[in-house]
């Protein structure tokens, strides 16, 4: 395992590949929660949550129960990657809001309707897949890799809950603007979600590694 | 007569990229050619046509509060089958599309149609509401990537259009163009919704002049 990559990991999953502006995952929570600060924050917390579990356990069953090199009872049985993946992320969202229930019923209040939405949000099954992608070589994991899908769902999360949270702020400012009548809501939204992304295009003449 | 309805109001009435706002994700990550637009266009319909059918046909027979994994299931039965054949048959293809392949599974159109249609509806018409929808979203990519494509790279399908001395505008084939795009597509889609009603509105009020 490697600290450098660790932080080139980070980096690059914030910033540089930023999962909505640079790779388009998570768009409709994006839009959907961005009109108030609070909301964003707490769909932000969630998303971080349940990414960074969702890359823990997709890492777990596809090395013990699906990779041919790795796995417990040696068939190939990759081909049930997606439906593997959506399952245990389903179950583990509906098992974290049970448990997040019984044991602090506050967070749940601050938590609890986006979780049943983040199910179907694509970036969670995306960092899954691309955990996959990236740290699995031949279909067997490289040195280090879980580390590496564990701190790549967690700063994605946070990559996410950024945009959202910039937009959220955004949006809240853009209630006073005049924008022309055909451009309220969500195409202004898109129009400024393309200003950011400009930006954030700037991050990817950084060079790290 | 009742089946041409369905299909149609796939195309524009209720499009579901311009008008329901859902498979954002994919349609913003793979309109930067017209080829991968209409490479995932196909791929979501054959998915959306699919599972629509097999859904309305055993729709009677799952207990509804289980519906939701039932249908997950589903789809990403069918999404397996069209990764293998893609991956078989057009390989290039696959490979531009990248994770957007597995990530079909959540595009919230095709959960959405089995949750608000096909779980209601009859067979044939089911059928019919898959395939105007898929066309639908099909349409839609390639409207997007026509405009990233010729702007952004001076080519339609590959072939150069614009002649050697354009310059692309390379910001649309990138990350922002495709917000800004769509932001645009759906604020012409809002205007010529509004020039409608009134159009109407002054047609009927000649009326009852």
């Amino acid at each position: 395992m490697d600290f450098g990559y660790l932080l080139t990991i980070a980096i690059g999953t914030i910033f540089i590949n930023n999962f909505v502006l640079a790779r388009f995952l998570g768009l409709c929570p994006y839009l959907g929660v961005s009109r108030k600060m609070d909301s964003a924050v707490g769909m932000g917390l969630a998303v971080i949550f349940v990414m960074t579990m969702a890359s823990t356990f997709t890492w777990l069953v596809y090395t013990y129960l699906l990779s041919p090199v790795t796995n417990i009872w040696g068939i190939d049985l990759i081909f049930l990657r997606t439906i593997a993946f959506i399952l245990v992320i389903a179950s583990l969202v509906q098992f974290c809001e049970i448990v997040i229930q019984k044991v602090s019923p506050h967070l749940y209040k601050a938590l609890g309707i986006y979780l049943p939405l983040i199910t179907t949000n694509c970036a969670i099954l995306g960092v899954a897949v691309l955990n996959i992608d990236e740290f699995f070589q031949n279909g067997g994991p490289i040195t280090g890799s879980f580390i590496y899908a564990v701190v790549q769902g967690f700063t994605a999360g946070l990559g996410f809950t950024l945009a959202l949270v910039l937009m959220a702020g955004l949006r809240e400012k853009l209630e006073m603007a005049g924008v022309p009548e055909s451009l309220k809501g969500q195409p202004i939204a898109f129009i400024m979600a393309g200003l950011m992304a400009i930006a954030f295009l700037g991050f990817s003449g950084f060079s790290v590694g | 007569m009742e089946l041409s309805k369905e299909f149609f109001k796939g195309l524009y009435k209720e499009n579901p990229v311009f008008r329901l706002a859902l498979g954002l994700c994919p349609a913003l990550a793979v309109s930067n050619s017209v080829e991968n637009g209409i490479g995932m266009g196909v791929a979501v319909t054959f998915v959306l046509v699919c599972s629509n059918f097999l859904i309305s046909l055993i729709r009677k027979g799952v207990p509804p509060k289980i519906r939701i994994p039932v249908f997950i299931v589903i789809i990403a039965t069918f999404v397996t089958i069209a990764d293998l054949v893609m991956n078989a048959y057009r390989p290039e293809l696959h490979k531009n599309l990248g994770i957007f392949v597995p990530l079909i599974v959540v595009n919230c159109i095709i959960l959405g149609r089995a949750e608000a249609f096909a779980s209601k509806q009859g067979v044939a018409a089911s059928f019919v509401d898959g395939l105007g929808m898929g066309i639908g979203f099909t349409l839609a990519l390639v409207l997007i990537a026509t405009v990233r494509e010729i702007l952004g790279a001076g080519t339609f399908l590959g072939y150069p259009l614009l002649g050697p001395g354009y310059k692309p505008v390379l910001l649309l084939v990138l990350a922002p163009g495709a917000f800004i795009t769509m932001g645009l597509f759906m604020g012409l889609f809002a205007w010529l919704d509004r020039r409608r009603k009134f159009r109407y509105l002054e047609i009927e009020r000649a009326k009852y002049k």
